[in-house]
């Protein structure tokens, strides 16, 4: 009956308008997304060169993929990255999941320190990297002196040092990002239902069974999913790190992001980076969908 | 007696003080760099460099003068042959023996960033709306795999696609202008925009529209009057999120752009003074640059909370 009414509605059909909402999202998505996608891997087996565009391409097959995996730079780099992945991560699931315990107590004030705290999230990523060479600069910078004042460390470069430098780009990535990871576990454990812990109390389960049992499996999902997103923004993140140490000193924090932009918009060896992205791409895809599964298992449980 | 009345998420007095240090203590510290931009932005470009650190220093407009100006060094006898200095920045530049030479290019790059962010906000907040709206409401063929289509557009890395869309950018004549880069926001915005949207109009009730079309509403029409004033709040955590991004985005700003469309955030680090960075310019330069989203979190940060909430929840 109703459905008849709606029917005799003037206007276009609901299907017309279905696609009419639809197509623009789908278009832009395919030629600013999906083509250029299509392109760089078709490219990625040539030895195209996007600064001579006159040039000949020649179709070189896997050519570009067996010398990227056959040199060491890449498994390098890689290691670098994931090095900087796992301490980023955890640092931030640590940092994040216990402000998130403690901001979900409810105190006065709560929602503006929230807010405040969400503030370096805000900012853009390069900004803050370049920002970041003041603050640990060696002879002004306040980092430094911060630190030599609690222990004299005296003078110390955190971004000309190749053992201080990966610790340095660690840092700033964990002071940016933490709230990240905090707002959503602060989703998480405000859709805990509280009939759960009441339930619990009237099973006698103490406070920190009660932690162990409810509270910890709960937020656990929301953690795993805060670290996929992170984890894929990391793996191709290179503004800050660019603008913080551009990869040195030599290449102790050159990430494989970073090695990426060098080929392509350096050396704009076009074709052979195109390779590189697309074996970067795999490489995160793969894990995350890994990830994904086992985060699946562990929700279901 | 084991205490049921009390609600088990609300803590004892003690603990939630505990709390409340802690997280007053991470609060401070966590915001020492961001004062301490705003603070260098202040200073002038001697104090910024001096050591230990001053926190407290005479306040200076040097920065933010040496960022919206070029300036050239002048022998004294130059600078005493001038006519004296009509205006305020004038005669500070003076005093350091320079003369301004012209505006910078701040300003330029900064209205960039405003346009760009802007327009890249609204258009993917507005197609994002239109086809979470389609999602929601209509059967469409395909509809889980096109989400999730949609959402995995959100993976690829920027440099993979820099160079096809930079070429594809020159030869349809998009190449360094607005019009390119709020296309390029947008898409990148839109797999977010078409999710979040679509679980806030989800919870929408159908028959809300349905009583309008019955009074005569277009199907249209019931959109844009009766479904979009209700999602306002899905909205405004979805234009957070698509201006956070186009706001602060960079490796597609410093690679495709050079002179005309160019944003703030590749700009800022370049500015260099004598000898190396001008601190002062850059912490006044990321000032300004600040605001306009510390506003815009302040003043929707309810909104912010559900968003993620929403996001974190639908998937």
């Amino acid at each position: 009956m109703k459905n008849k009414i709606i029917h005799k509605a003037k206007g276009l059909s609901d299907r017309a308008v279905a696609w009419i909402f639809i197509t623009p999202t789908l278009l832009l998505l395919l030629a600013i997304n999906i083509y250029p996608l299509i392109y760089a891997i078709s490219m990625s087996f040539t030895n195209f060169y996007a600064n001579k565009l006159g040039r000949e391409i020649k179709w070189v097959g896997l050519k570009n993929y067996a010398k990227i995996l056959g040199k060491e730079a890449i498994w390098e780099r890689m290691q670098i990255t994931a090095s900087f992945m796992f301490w980023t991560l955890l640092l931030q699931a640590i940092i994040g999941l216990s402000l998130a315990l403690l901001l979900n107590k409810k105190f006065k004030g709560n929602e503006l320190l929230t807010t405040l705290i969400v503030l370096p999230m805000m900012l853009s990523p390069a900004v803050v990297g370049v920002f970041w060479t003041y603050l640990y600069n060696p002879q002004v910078g306040l980092f430094n002196y911060i630190v030599n004042f609690f222990y004299d460390f005296g003078s110390f470069d955190m971004i000309g040092s190749s053992t201080l430098a990966p610790w340095a780009i660690v840092i700033v990535d964990t002071w940016m990002w933490t709230p990240f990871t905090m707002l959503i576990c602060l989703a998480g454990l405000r859709s805990i239902p509280n009939y759960l812990y009441e339930a619990a109390e009237v099973d006698r389960a103490n406070r920190l069974q009660q932690f162990i049992y409810i509270t910890l499996p709960s937020v656990l999902p929301f953690l795993l999913l805060a670290l996929l997103f992170r984890g894929i923004e990391n793996f191709k993140m290179f503004d800050m790190v660019v603008e913080l140490t551009s990869g040195g000193p030599g290449s102790a924090t050159e990430l494989a992001s970073i090695q990426l932009k060098r080929e392509a918009f350096e050396k704009w060896k076009t074709g052979y980076s195109s390779a590189y992205a697309v074996i970067l791409f795999v490489t995160i895809f793969g894990f995350g969908n890994v990830y994904v599964k086992v985060m699946n298992k562990i929700k279901d449980r | 007696m084991v205490d049921t009345s009390r609600s088990p998420t609300e803590s004892s007095g003690f603990s939630r003080k505990l709390a409340a240090l802690i997280i007053i203590i991470y609060a401070v510290v966590t915001l020492i760099p961001i004062t301490w931009i705003i603070l260098t932005g202040f200073k002038s470009v001697t104090s910024s460099i001096t050591y230990p650190p001053e926190v407290f220093f005479e306040p200076s407009l040097e920065g933010y003068v040496n960022l919206f100006t070029t300036r050239t060094r002048q022998s004294q006898e130059y600078l005493e042959a001038l006519p004296p200095p009509e205006t305020w920045y004038e005669e500070l530049v003076r005093s350091r023996e320079m003369v301004i030479a012209g505006p910078s290019k701040f300003f330029g790059r900064y209205a960039n960033s405003l346009i760009i962010g802007f327009g890249a906000t609204f258009l993917s907040v507005f197609l994002g709306a239109l086809a979470a709206y389609a999602f929601s409401r209509f059967k469409i063929p395909l509809k889980d795999d096109l989400m999730f289509f949609i959402l995995s557009t959100r993976m690829f890395p920027p440099i993979a696609v820099a160079v096809p869309i930079f070429i594809m950018y020159r030869k349809i004549g998009l190449g360094d202008t607005h019009l390119g880069m709020i296309i390029l926001y947008t898409v990148v915005n839109l797999s977010l925009a078409v999710w979040l949207l679509k679980g806030f109009m989800d919870e929408i009730p159908r028959e809300y529209e349905e009583a309008a079309m019955i009074d005569g509403y277009t199907r249209m029409g019931a959109f844009f009057k009766i479904v979009l004033p209700q999602a306002t709040t899905g909205i405004a955590a979805t234009a957070i999120f698509c201006m956070i991004f186009s706001w602060n985005e960079y490796a597609f700003a410093v690679l495709l752009t050079q002179f005309n469309a160019q944003t703030a955030p590749p700009f800022i680090p370049t500015i260099i003074g004598e000898g190396g960075q001008d601190w002062s310019a850059i912490g006044a330069g990321t000032t300004l640059f600040l605001i306009p989203v510390m506003i815009f979190t302040v003043v929707l940060r309810k909104h912010l909370l559900r968003g993620i909430t929403f996001g974190a929840v639908r998937k």
